[in-house]
């Protein structure tokens, strides 16, 4: 069985289709609340997978994500690097995007470099949207050819229905400098972007999402989960059926990652069958 | 203790975008600051060192990549600074979930308070305070600053000394009573009161004031909807064979208890006749109806208009926040899936009464209230409206409606003897008090002084973990935990605690609840409304689990006593001293219905007016009218896609800028069946309040069945909000619509299966001038969409396809928008008849053509008449379109009428179906950027963007 370990919180309010997007994608999802996680932190040993999922943690006070983070820094930071290391996908949508970067689990560190054993300094941050407003609409969504996201690979967002949803009000992605944005773009770290005229947020560089340097660890702002079957498309109503075959953007991403998790866990048992 | 000042901003030079939302607020409001720098500030009372204080600053306040922190005061960085400071008392929900984050970090228990500090450039600091109270600032819930505060020490609670104050009653004169009545906050009537004095003279003693508390809240309007449920005399027309109506030679009826003989009447008629879908109605905290074989769906609407008035945002949300905590406690607790809201307020335009907000400040913060909330909440808000009336101004109106879905072995849940009665959720302030007694007393200019304490401010987060925990205790291994659940709304624990146990009694204990701070007496923990909290009836085998539960969740319980009591009573013990006992019969039954008298004529009609309406002008002047207009700026604050089960949303078309006649989400994941929920509104026709009945049922039906919903399978709820109906005529109006509801609701076949009444809604101003609102009544409903394959969108979707207008047009135009933007317009000032057998008719036909697949697109014809609702399709679908409407009713209103897009193959199924009822092809789309009818011509941006522009907040 392929598990996906779902993370609550108080006021995290997306778990539920989060656990459906791995469901379709054919794994089972473990929905364990943070307090439990912090008392069981070898849970993440057990799982293939990892979804942080979006809402409003701990009200989203000071600012999105950052009591959240704050609360699994010291305990779960390194449990999720010792995951990470095992090639466990990991999924950071909206809230959880906010939670990873201020975590230290995203951009990580440069390819070819271990996790730091400490949670690092962000170098990025998703501050407020330019507009200071909460924003819910559809967005169009572009794949960076070079990018080594395990989640977007062979999405190419060129089609007409490329579109995403976004519902956030601190989503404006900001580097801490132009070297950051620079590796970042040059490691393949750009797992997503906006349209260059539909950036709803201000975002530098239209930075919808990245990943970290081995792909694993992707966050993004907008809302994968919420695009699982083709009547959740804004435009459905309108598209002709044939263009309503096939696997959405959401899932799509879910099966990637959950493909990637089984052949992981099949390596790996290999490996310990061979001892 | 210390208190330490910690202040947040982003680097001098980085985008502030807060900063650059209040100068467009200020300037918006008149004022003209260059620019305003924002930060953030908090303080922090506890015993910690500098290098706490730091990390406090660098690790949990502040951002390295984004912001800047510093500890203290900074000196003021332009021509004059303002802060604004919760009062004390007032909730401030991020000061405490960071207290938690700083009990995480250092293992330090503090206090916190947030601020926020604006440094205006370019006004003095008088200026500044003006613009900060007139935008950012509302005294009620706020201190304005003029300088940096950095106390010395928080305002604390003392330790409250407890008596137990017997109010003596037995010798006071009618007179008296009426005093005591109003200046106590009761708000009974005379009857009532002398109904308290003979109880308590036959028990020979006199009553305490927790008991009188007790008393007033339970039987305050709010509660127990006494004018609905009055014995009332009415003299007026269509009022023979109907229900539960005594008539008289006179040509007078007597009506005992109106809710019963009208809205209750129809759905228990409909319930023997046909409908079999109805699970419980008007019993619980919702109305709860069958989805599938294993699932029911619930809806509940309120209302939150005094509360709203005073302090919009905290109105609001707590407004959103209760009605979900309606949704929690029906049955055995459901799962909210989505919200509605619909506001009336003030045009923007219009001077505000002295004692008011700005119309516009109103709607926005009203807006931001609903958002937080609902959004924290993790709940879409899917529909709704905004309508525009100047006597709206001193009484806004805000809707908040909530749908939820249960397992269908869980709709119902009775409190036992020996249960434990358990709170979850938040602590007991002494916020909100008699909150139950304001909302049904009418508003004055002193208002906001007197009753501020009746204004709050919500924690959605509280809420949440409540109902996290709520829904794992329903759903636990071994079966539900508790067997009985039910919020506390208004009246707080009395009402709660005085509802489970009605038939059983109860011993509560007071001093059990966690408080927000010392000081509060027993009646004030008793009346309280505090929000986000629940009362649970639970087997003390199952409480310990409970407790498990709720310590995973952060949320927080406690058990405050005992449900049952030999005699049936209400026993209040305060740290072991009995400060109360109520017989539970005389508290649920005491209350007086008096007898009222009623009348209703028909009003005179005005003679029509003589200005030609000139079509090429007056489609954009309606399209842009603030009731008509995109109201795409506060839908899209909220989230209407969280939870992953909108179908259909409040926007579509290709660039999700055409307006959706109502919305469709999957209550159960992975089903393909879904629900519709619409609504509909017609206060322009209270000339006659029978209409704004017949109207609301008729477009709320029409509004489901465009997006695919089957109108035999749908429920609906009325909301009345009314001005005082202590006179005749306005009790009358009051019964009038009720007779609408009745027979729209038979004709329709919707059963209304909850709703809610809020009278008083009117503002006298300073000079004894009342306004009065115009009589408002929402319905609300939803319905089944048996697959959602089937459902459609209003957008226009192909050239060459054919527009066909269903159901026949009149030349009535009272009531309509082409008379609100011209009053003189020459046209038919009668109103506009809603036909009980060709609006069920046509929605019945239309449906069936839908489900049959003739329809490419529907869209429902209302506000601004069938030229605008076309217009609509056609820049929501990016299509011109030619139309062939008869051009003296192309503006006409009339109900029950449907506009169809068509392909040329199902042209004749489509006639062949509607045969014998008006079915007419009006216009064809095409692959042009124009609309044009007749002589007149629009270009499809034109009318987009005065649509657009037209209600901006």
């Amino acid at each position: 069985m392929t598990q996906a370990l779902i993370i609550t919180a108080p006021g995290i309010n997306c778990d539920l289709e989060l656990g459906e997007g791995f469901v379709l994608a054919g794994a089972t999802p473990r929905y364990t609340h943070i307090n439990e996680l912090l008392k069981n932190p070898q849970i993440i040993d057990e799982v293939d997978l990892v979804g942080l999922p979006g809402g409003f943690s701990y009200g989203d006070s000071v600012a999105a994500g950052r009591i959240m983070a704050s609360i699994m820094r010291k305990t779960l930071y390194p449990k999720f690097v010792d995951a990470l290391r095992r090639g466990v996908p990991m999924i950071a949508p909206c809230n959880g995007f906010q939670i990873a970067v201020q975590l230290g689990l995203l951009p990580g560190p440069p390819p070819g470099s271990d996790w730091n054993e400490l949670a690092p300094t962000p170098t990025v941050a998703l501050a407020q949207n330019e507009s200071a407003r909460f924003i819910d609409k559809w967005v169009e969504f572009h794949v960076p050819s070079n990018t080594r996201c395990v989640w977007t690979k062979n999405l190419d967002g060129a089609e007409e229905t490329s579109l995403v949803p976004i519902a956030h009000g601190e989503g404006r992605f900001v580097p801490e400098n132009d070297e950051v944005m620079q590796s970042l773009e040059e490691n393949g770290q750009i797992a997503c972007r906006y349209g260059s005229n539909d950036n709803p947020n201000g975002s530098v560089g239209d930075v919808m999402g990245i990943c970290d340097a081995s792909g694993l660890v992707f966050g993004l702002m907008p809302h994968p989960e919420r695009f699982l079957r083709w009547t959740q498309h804004p435009t459905w109503t309108r598209l002709a059926r044939e263009k309503q075959i096939g696997d959405t953007i959401g899932l799509h991403m879910f099966k990637n990652a959950v493909e990637h998790a089984k052949q992981n866990s099949a390596t790996s048992n290999c490996v310990e069958q061979s001892v | 203790m210390t208190v330490f000042r910690i202040e947040v901003r982003v680097p001098e030079g980085s985008q502030d975008p807060r900063g650059n939302a209040a100068l467009k607020q200020a300037n918006d409001a008149g004022f003209s600051p260059s620019s305003i720098d924002t930060t953030a500030v908090y303080l922090i009372e506890g015993l910690l060192d500098e290098s706490s204080v730091q990390k406090i600053a660098d690790e949990l306040l502040s951002n390295p990549v984004t912001e800047v922190a510093n500890t203290g005061s900074s000196k003021p960085h332009a021509d004059s600074i303002i802060e604004v400071h919760p009062q004390p008392g007032v909730m401030d929900p991020a000061a405490q979930a960071v207290e938690r984050a700083i009990e995480r970090l250092l293992g330090e228990s503090v206090q916190v308070q947030t601020a926020r500090r604006f440094d205006f450039h370019g006004i003095d600091c008088d200026e500044a305070e003006k613009l900060t109270r007139h935008c950012f600032a509302n005294t009620v819930v706020h201190e304005v600053h003029t300088t940096p505060y950095h106390p010395t020490e928080f305002p604390h609670g003392h330790a409250h000394n407890m008596t137990v104050p017997e109010i003596p009653i037995s010798g006071l004169s009618d007179a008296q009573l009426k005093t005591m009545s109003r200046d106590s906050h009761l708000f009974l009537d005379l009857e009532e009161m002398q109904g308290i004095q003979a109880h308590y003279k036959s028990l020979g003693r006199e009553p305490r004031e927790i008991e009188l508390e007790t008393l007033a809240q339970t039987w305050s309007e709010h509660c127990v909807h006494k004018t609905l449920k009055a014995t009332i005399q009415y003299t007026g027309p269509d009022s023979t064979n109907r229900p539960h109506h005594e008539e008289h030679d006179d040509g007078s009826v007597t009506i005992h208890n109106l809710l019963k003989a009208t809205v209750a009447a129809a759905t228990f008629e409909l319930m023997e006749e046909q409908v079999d879908w109805c699970l419980s109605v008007f019993v619980d905290n919702a109305g709860i109806v069958k989805f599938d074989e294993t699932h029911a769906v619930c809806f509940k609407v309120e209302t939150h208009n005094h509360p709203s008035a005073l302090e919009p945002y905290g109105g609001a949300a707590t407004g959103i926040g209760g009605c979900i905590r309606d949704i929690m406690g029906t049955g055995l607790a459901a799962r909210p899936i989505a919200a509605t809201d619909t506001f009336c307020v003030a045009n923007f335009d219009n001077e505000p009464p002295e004692g008011c907000l700005p119309s516009r400040r109103i709607l926005s913060e009203v807006v931001r209230g609903v958002r937080d909330y609902g959004n924290r909440m993790g709940i879409p808000t899917l529909n709704g409206g905004v309508w525009f009336d100047n006597n709206y101004a001193g009484n806004p109106l805000v809707y908040c409606g909530c749908v939820g879905v249960m397992p269908i072995d869980c709709i119902e849940g009775d409190a036992k003897p020996g249960d434990r009665i358990i709170v979850i959720g938040g602590k007991t302030g002494r916020d909100g008090i008699h909150g139950a007694t304001f909302s049904s007393a009418e508003l004055t200019d002193t208002h906001s002084d007197e009753f501020s304490h009746a204004v709050q401010i919500g924690n959605p987060i509280t809420e949440k973990k409540a109902l996290d925990a709520i829904l794992e205790a329903r759903d636990h291994e071994s079966g539900c935990l508790f067997s009985a659940i039910t919020d506390c709304g208004a009246g707080g624990f009395s009402s709660a605690v005085g509802e489970m146990g009605e038939q059983i009694g109860a011993t509560v204990n007071l001093e059990k609840a966690p408080l927000k701070y010392a000081g509060l007496t027993p009646s004030e923990i008793w009346i309280s409304e505090a929000q986000e909290r629940m009362v649970l009836s639970v087997p003390p085998e199952n409480v310990k689990t409970i407790q498990e539960i709720c310590n995973r969740h952060d949320a927080e319980l406690c058990d405050l006593g005992e449900f049952g009591t030999p005699k049936k009573e209400l026993v209040l013990h305060y740290d072991g001293e009995l400060v109360g006992q109520i017989d539970m019969h005389f508290l649920h039954e005491g209350w007086h219905g008096a007898t009222r008298v009623a009348r209703w004529n028909k009003p005179e009609i005005k003679k029509s007016g003589a200005n030609p309406i000139d079509v090429q002008t007056m489609l954009p002047k309606l399209l842009a009218h603030p009731n008509i207009a995109s109201k795409q700026s506060i839908v899209q604050q909220y989230d209407h896609e969280v939870q992953g089960r909108s179908v259909i949303r409040p926007f579509c078309g290709p660039s999700g800028g055409a307006p959706s006649d109502a919305a469709v989400i999957i209550p159960v994941r992975g089903s393909t069946k879904g629900l519709a929920i619409g609504s509909g509104l017609a206060t322009a026709l209270a000339d006659d309040p029978y209409l704004i009945a017949t109207a609301a049922i008729d477009e709320c039906v029409r509004n489901i069945v465009c997006v695919g919903g089957d109108p035999s399978t749908i429920a609906i709820l009325d909301n009345y909000c009314w001005p005082s109906v202590k006179d005749e005529e306005s009790l009358g109006r009051l019964v009038r619509c009720s007779h609408g509801c009745y027979d729209a609701a038979k004709a329709f076949g919707t059963p209304f299966i909850s709703g809610k009444d809020s009278l008083n809604n009117q503002f006298t101003t300073e000079s004894g001038e009342t306004i009065y609102i115009p009589p408002t009544m929402l319905i609300s409903g939803f319905g089944m969409v048996d697959d959602i394959a089937t459902c459609l969108t209003m957008d226009a979707k192909t050239p060459g396809n054919t527009l066909v207008l269903i159901g026949e047009t009149k030349s009535e135009m009272g009531g309509s928008h082409v008379l609100l933007i011209d009053q003189d317009a020459a046209c038919s000032n009668e109103l506009p008849v809603v036909s009980l057998t060709d609006g069920p008719r046509n929605a019945k036909l239309v449906y069936e053509a839908i489900r049959n697949g003739f329809v490419t697109s529907a869209h429902d014809c209302s506000e601004g008449g069938a030229l605008l609702a076309a217009a609509e399709m056609a820049f929501g679908g990016d299509l011109g379109l030619d139309l062939q409407l008869e051009e003296s009713l192309c503006f006409s209103e009339t109900p029950s009428r449907y506009l169809l897009e068509v392909t040329p193959d199902n042209l004749e199924k489509i006639q062949e179906h509607f045969e014998g009822i008006p079915c007419e092809a009006v216009g064809t789309f095409n692959d042009s950027d124009k609309v044009t009818f007749g002589s007149a011509s629009w270009s499809l941006e034109n009318l987009f963007r005065c649509w657009a522009n037209g209600m901006v907040i």
